[in-house]
């Protein structure tokens, strides 16, 4: 890469691009899921709580919008501390942030709505922030289909990377229907953290240096 | 703190009791905190004694009552009503107390009271949510002096047969089984009996989401979601399909006639 990096961000760098990082991160996008097996199954830590659709719903959904945010923290992490590894755990990052969604909408579907098609129409054409999470859920089926390497050969580097800038409408999406979910409860504020980091996230990616063109 | 089975009709359900580990772990009372968990976590904080209540406006005999006055006020008796939240879960709880009605008719409201207004206390000091401003404190909520009088309207001060815990509103709250949860006024320290309509909490919050009325209600949605069915908590389990959620809660034989001929979707 063009920057030179520090001693020491070279060596973290070089530990983190090791073999084993990715599987380690791997891992631990499968905790949260297997934190809810095992309070459901064992009542361990209190089981799922009183009301453990409720649990199950808010975790899924919180956790698809952590991972979302964590893999488009990545390509920042090479741009301002020259730290390569990270980027290589998108694909990591973002299915898992996929499954949880995926997951998420099945909660929603089985455990709110009985599975009752009708029922989702008519909630969904009801409530508006159901709807835009809905469609960040569709937005986000063609980026995880076009997640295998074949798929990016045979899409053609350019044309793969701009279908997979969809996150960056996706992430706000999300983020939307959170808050929308909240918005005249007076709870807005609670998920300051998460609309300053996008903002953060996403201003990154408009601030560019002057630097050799990279792949990111 | 014993209560007597009570003669009210429509007093006892014959439905599972829900857990009371559930019900003292599982609260919306947002002085506390927004989070269900909150008010257990960091009620215990809350001074119940002392307690007074000031009863005012349109009454012959205002006056403030101390908690023990309160507790003498009335014999004690069980309710075992269902509560159903506005949020679409519901729980069945052995609530101790006594008619409201017992204490309106202590008071003596003038010709022109028509509503009541119930006053949650609102200290900073023990009640860290009151810090954020989620809800203009203190916490208001109102009846129709019709509906205060019915005699389901319980004022509440014990739970399973025990002191009322702080997370499910000690020392005194209201209970109002037919209405969404949220009307039922916890830890209150002022009844208001007033001529003009109380703006309630919510409804000033989300006039648009929360009207007075707030009555159980199939038929009319929350606008952001559909208030056909609910979740019994600790019974329904986690697959099962939603149960319907009855008109007035499953009170309408009681209460349905203290709407006859009003439009409960204007008046939601």
């Amino acid at each position: 890469m063009a920057t030179p990096a520090a001693p020491a961000v070279a060596r973290l760098d070089a530990v983190l691009r090791r073999l084993g990082a990715k599987r380690v991160v791997w891992l631990l996008c499968l905790l949260p899921l297997l934190g809810w097996v095992m309070r459901g199954s064992t009542g361990w830590a209190g089981g799922l709580g009183v009301n453990p659709a409720e649990t199950l719903l808010r975790g899924t959904g919180d956790w698809t919008l952590n991972l979302l945010l964590a893999g488009l923290a990545l390509t920042p992490l090479r741009r301002l501390f020259s730290l390569n590894g990270p980027v290589r755990w998108r694909r990591t990052v973002g299915l898992w942030a996929f499954a949880y969604a995926l997951l998420h909408g099945l909660a929603y579907a089985w455990l709110d709505m009985g599975l009752d098609p009708a029922a989702i129409v008519k909630d969904l054409g009801k409530r508006p922030f159901a709807l835009v999470g809905f469609v960040a859920f569709v937005l986000l089926l063609p980026l995880a289909l076009t997640s295998t390497d074949r798929a990016m050969r045979a899409l053609g580097g350019r044309r793969w990377q701009r279908l997979h800038r969809l996150v960056y409408l996706i992430a706000p999406l999300g983020l939307l229907h959170l808050a929308w979910m909240r918005a005249s409860k007076g709870r807005l504020a609670e998920i300051a953290p998460e609309v300053l980091a996008l903002l953060l996230l996403l201003g990154l990616r408009l601030w560019r240096r002057p630097a050799p063109r990279s792949l990111d | 703190l014993p209560g007597a089975r009570s003669a009210v009709a429509g007093a006892t359900t014959m439905e599972r009791a829900t857990a009371y580990a559930d019900i003292t772990a599982y609260n919306n009372f947002y002085e506390f905190g927004t989070d269900k968990a909150d008010p257990a976590r960091l009620a215990g904080r809350l001074q119940t004694r002392p307690w007074s209540v000031v009863i005012d406006g349109e009454v012959k005999r205002p006056q403030t009552l101390d908690l023990d006055a309160l507790l003498r006020l009335a014999p004690m008796e069980e309710r075992i009503y269902r509560l159903r939240c506005v949020e679409g879960w519901s729980m069945v709880i052995p609530w101790v107390g006594w008619s409201l009605a017992e204490l309106i008719r202590r008071v003596e409201p003038t010709g022109n009271a028509k509503y009541v207004e119930f006053h949650t206390l609102a200290d900073p000091k023990q009640m860290p949510g009151v810090a954020s401003r989620v809800l203009d404190w203190p916490y208001v909520e109102g009846l129709r002096l019709d509906e205060a009088m019915h005699p389901l309207t319980l004022l509440a001060f014990g739970l399973y047969g025990e002191v009322l815990p702080n997370q499910n509103g000690a020392p005194v709250r209201l209970v109002v089984p037919w209405k969404y949860g949220f009307k039922s006024a916890k830890s209150i320290v002022r009844i208001r009996f007033t001529e003009r309509q109380p703006l309630t909490a919510w409804n000033r919050s989300a006039p648009q989401e929360y009207g007075f009325f707030s009555n159980v209600n199939p038929e009319v949605d929350h606008p952001r979601w559909s208030q056909a069915t609910e979740r019994r908590i600790g019974e329904d389990g986690l697959f099962a399909r939603k149960r319907p959620t009855l008109p007035f809660n499953g009170y309408g034989a009681q209460v349905a006639s203290l709407y006859a001929g009003m439009d409960l979707k204007k008046f939601f």
